[in-house]
């Protein structure tokens, strides 16, 4: 079936007049009917809507129009602005909300003929790690019902893993992309901080945040990074340097490339199964004719620390705009304005949402500012300063993604500090501002997927496509399904 | 009774006149319909993000240079946090610690009395929304929302009412001419926070200070600061102890009211705005804005003083208003004459503009075209009485002076032969007079140089009439 293939698939398939993109996006729609009533990836659908932008995808092709997504489905995760489509970032407090104005990558992949199928869930605003925090329900793992899909882009990763998409967006602030990609058994990139524009992106912490592919291979995820990379007058934090061919970068062998092992990230408290899947996915990218050298990233003890000072006090900020006053949710019977943001706000956040602008609030007040969030930023300087030394002795860094495979859903709620620790690996790319992919390395028992986490220097997207890319291409892993995937797979169609 | 020293410092807020907004590019134009001039962005949406306006960087910038500030070649933007209806993020994007202008100051003087009056420093920042409240509900218009805002925070240098009137009135000419504002308070262009403290004449520290809001004119910042001068003193000789509060000015009551203690201050949370890049403002291009700087109102009364010989009261004039003081000079450097020139614009022109309720930008005869005029008086050409037709003429329709001169033959007649024609006709026909004049009533000349006016239309040099009239009635 058309939905279990990839972007690149898909397009030649297209090109070739072999079918069309209602076609594709038929079968992706069927697969959603099928399946997501177990996985609940997705929050909002208009089929109408997407079988609409696909016929004019058809139109287009067929008066000759050039699109490089053009009729290609793409799921967006609930954070991103898409100009006519809710927009509520798993909260109660946005629900009702419809964006007045696409997103720049949304912008760009519309474009290039793009398809916006749907919404998926994620942790309302981001904030989590396994999408049990959002308002409207949790997703679950296509690989085992019973596991969580990572998070915070859950919906994301669970429905390309599903095979209900072709490909999704997500956003990363401390791995929410990679991790749950990394969970669900697909590929996907936190670029560097400026090279996609933010605008449009609800922003979370946002001089972390980035928005990121969530694919099927690598090769997709350099496409769609293709197009929604570069400068963007909206957004003044988006780099002005030019944009490479990033699928010109993906090569087989990983010659000339030197591979960093931080000694801090493999040490106690790293699943076995995590540890020897990444220790085989080495010694394949040494077979791959990589160098191995091990490198230091000495503040990584304290990356979670500082994280989880800077990004809710960003937070406590951005998410003040949700008052009730404009859009979005209004709490009945308030009696003053101050009434009517305490009604507001304690009614249409999550738990989660509550505990870290409430962090935020305390790191930024009088008094604590120096001893918290100013200690942070130094310290943020510190491990940009890690990984600028480490990449001199190396082209790429790899790592687990997360120090465990997906767990049980429910297992760490109880425990929010337990559940931050997971984000150990992931946190330290977006506080240095660089980037990292995942790209899936192995299974643990119980049929879970588990990631490599490749990490490049900033701008160094190459680099790390092409060894994601080279790894892709020389294991299997890439070819292995969950149990919902090979369901949506069903009744081949012979094309 | 104790003798009290006062202290006053205030905090302007001046809108800068850009096309858009500080952060977006939606209008900034006055007086639309509520909430047509919005976008994602000054409404605070999701997703939305700010981008700098260059132009009010650069304004804010020649603002600081007019007033004498250091210009910090590193500056950037902090988020300042606090829940308010009229503020769309519930933030505002401002400048803490690092603001485009540190230091500066404004000359005034008062009683005859010269002060400097310290600057600390200018920020930039974006103006919040309206609210406006009706009986049952309260509307909130956000085309103010993201309107280009300078914050400029004097030193409490002040020391009474008149003072702090007089910086107000420097400060609003002196960014007026650097054509940043038009500083219209009825508009809400120019809006002013004032603090102000009492202590005993003798003591070095400062009293408590009280803030106080919501003026909307000069006048209400000048009662207002009169009412807690006394309200103050008051407390204080009472026994009383003043607390650290912000008052609220009440136009109708004439009278403060509190509105919050120190108690109640906000925490503002201030940090680094992490949507913008900081602010880098290489010495180059400070220099070469400085370089096209307008000069200050007193250096151009002192430049029309060196250049033109105007007596010091033209001077002040001409230069309260910049594009008056342009006018005035692009004429007097075409005419022979600049003080003819300055009286003409100081009287002519000025009442016109006055009449017709219009700006000098908009006046009908261009400087050149006025300086002709005065030419032709200065050289005899039209007396004064006629140059005053040919400028109403020049109002009404247009035209250039020698032209209307010319067509309707309104030259001044010099000719000996000509005016005593005339004067012999006048002597004749007015008996009574010449006797009068004969037998000493000096009145009966003017009335007989009159009638030689009239007769020829106005057109008679009127010294040449007056010398042959004498000449011939004292033989």
């Amino acid at each position: 079936m058309l939905n279990t293939l990839t972007i690149h698939e898909i397009l030649e398939h297209l090109n070739r007049g072999e079918c069309c993109s209602v076609d594709v996006v038929r079968s992706v729609l069927d697969a959603i009917h099928r399946t997501d009533d177990r996985i609940h990836g997705y929050l909002t659908l208009d089929e109408s809507d997407a079988l609409e932008q696909a016929r004019a995808a058809d139109v287009a092709r067929g008066n000759g129009v050039k699109g490089r997504l053009l009729g290609v489905p793409i799921a967006v995760k609930d954070v991103l602005n898409v100009k006519g489509q809710p927009c509520t970032c798993g909260s109660k407090i946005l629900k009702g909300y419809v964006s007045p104005y696409d997103a720049t990558a949304i912008a760009r992949l519309r474009a290039e003929g793009a398809v916006f199928v749907g919404r998926t869930n994620m942790d309302e605003f981001a904030m989590g790690s396994t999408t049990e925090n959002s308002a409207y329900g949790i997703t679950r793992n296509p690989w085992n019902l019973e596991c969580v899909p990572g998070g915070s882009s859950g919906g994301s990763a669970a429905v390309v893993a599903a095979n209900e998409c072709v490909a999704a967006l997500g956003s990363d602030t401390g791995g929410s992309v990679r991790q749950p990609a990394s969970f669900c058994g697909c590929v996907g990139l936190k670029p560097t901080y400026g090279r996609i524009s933010r605008y449009g992106l609800t922003a979370y912490a946002s001089s972390l945040d980035q928005i990121g592919p969530m694919t099927k291979d690598v090769r997709d995820t350099a496409l769609l990074l293709q197009i929604m990379a570069g400068v963007d007058a909206a957004d003044s934090t988006t780099l002005s340097v030019s944009v490479p061919d990033y699928q010109a970068s993906l090569t087989k062998d990983l010659r000339g490339v030197t591979v960093g092992l931080p000694k801090e990230y493999f040490v106690g408290g790293l699943d076995p199964e995590v540890e020897r899947c990444v220790q085989e996915a080495i010694e394949v990218c040494r077979q791959l004719g990589a160098k191995v050298v091990e490198v230091s990233l000495p503040h990584t003890r304290v990356a979670v620390d500082t994280y989880y000072i800077i990004a809710p006090a960003e937070a406590s900020a951005n998410l003040s705009r949700f008052d009730g006053v404009r859009y979005g949710y209004r709490a009945a019977g308030a009696l003053d304005p101050l009434d009517l943001y305490k009604k507001t706000r304690a009614e249409g956040f999550g738990p989660e949402v509550k505990r870290r602008i409430i962090l935020g609030t305390y790191v930024l007040s009088s008094g604590y500012y120096d001893a918290f969030y100013l200690r942070a930023q130094k310290v943020r300087t510190l491990i940009r300063r890690d990984f600028e030394e480490a990449f001199k002795h190396c082209s790429v860094i790899l790592s687990p993604v997360a120090p465990t495979p997906a767990y049980r859903i429910g297992e760490n709620c109880a425990d929010p500090l337990q559940m931050y620790l997971g984000d150990v690996f992931t946190v330290p790319v977006n506080l240095a501002g660089i980037c990292g992919l995942s790209v899936p390395c192995g299974m643990a028992s119980g049929k879970l997927p588990v990631g490599l986490q490749v990490m490049g220097p900033a701008l160094g997207e190459e680099a790390i496509l092409r060894t994601g890319f080279a790894f892709e291409q020389a294991t299997h892993w890439r070819a292995q399904r969950s149990g919902i995937a090979t369901e949506n797979a069903g009744s081949q169609v012979q094309l | 009774m104790t003798t009290f020293r006062v202290t006053i410092g205030l905090e302007v807020h001046v809108q800068l006149k850009t096309k858009s907004k500080m952060f977006c590019a939606c209008s900034t134009d006055f007086g639309a319909s509520p909430n047509t001039h919005v976008c994602p962005v000054c409404m605070g949406y999701p997703g939305s993000l700010p981008v700098m306006n260059r132009e009010a960087i650069r304004w804010t910038v020649i603002s600081g240079l007019m007033l004498g500030c250091r210009i910090n070649s590193f500056s950037k933007f902090d988020r300042k946090n606090y829940f308010y209806p009229d503020m769309p993020k519930n933030y505002q994007i401002t400048q803490c610690d690092k603001p485009l202008c540190l230091g500066g100051g404004v000359d005034i003087e008062v009683g005859g009395n010269a002060r400097r009056i310290g600057i600390t420093r200018i920020h930039q920042e974006e103006d919040v929304a309206k609210n406006m409240h009706y009986t049952t509900w309260s509307g909130i218009d956000y085309n103010r929302a993201g309107v280009p805002l300078m914050e400029i925070v004097s030193e409490p240098d002040m020391e009474s009412p008149d003072e702090a009137l007089a910086y107000l009135q420097t400060l609003r000419q002196i960014l007026v001419y650097a054509e940043v504002s038009d500083c219209n308070m009825e508009e809400g262009n120019m809006r002013c926070d004032v603090n102000i403290s009492l202590r005993p004449e003798g003591q070095s520290t400062f009293g408590t200070k009280v803030e106080i809001k919501n003026m909307n004119s000069f006048k209400g910042i000048y009662n207002a600061l009169h009412y807690e001068i006394e309200r103050q003193r008051e407390v204080i000789e009472g026994g009383g102890k003043i607390i650290q509060e912000t008052r609220r000015w009440d136009v109708d009551k004439g009278q403060t009211f509190s509105m919050r203690t120190k108690e109640d201050a906000h925490d503002y949370r201030y940090f680094p705005e992490p949507d913008l890049m900081p602010i880098a403002l290489p010495e180059a291009l400070v220099a070469e804005w400085a370089a096209a700087l307008p000069l200050l109102p007193a250096q151009r009364r002192e430049k029309f003083v060196r250049e033109f010989g105007l007596p010091e009261y033209d001077a002040q004039v001409l230069a309260a208003e910049k594009a008056v003081g342009d006018y005035f000079e692009d004429a007097a450097r075409c005419s022979r004459n600049p003080k003819a020139v300055s009286n003409w614009v100081m009287t002519d022109v000025l009442r016109t503009l006055t009449e017709k309720g219009i700006s000098i930008s908009a006046f009908a005869i261009k400087p050149a075209a006025l300086a002709e005029l005065v030419d032709l008086t200065d050289a005899k050409v039209i007396n004064s009485n006629t140059a005053r037709d040919v400028f109403a003429i020049m109002l009404e329709r247009g035209g250039l002076a020698k032209d209307i001169v010319a067509a309707r033959g309104l030259a001044q007649v010099s000719d000996a032969g000509a005016i005593e024609a005339v004067v012999d006709q006048i002597i004749a026909e007015n008996s009574k007079s010449v006797e009068d004049f004969r037998n000493g009533k000096a009145a009966a000349m003017k009335f007989l140089v009159g009638q030689v006016m009239r007769l020829s239309k106005g057109k008679a040099n009127p010294q040449m009439a007056g010398a042959l009239l004498e000449k011939k009635l004292s033989n």
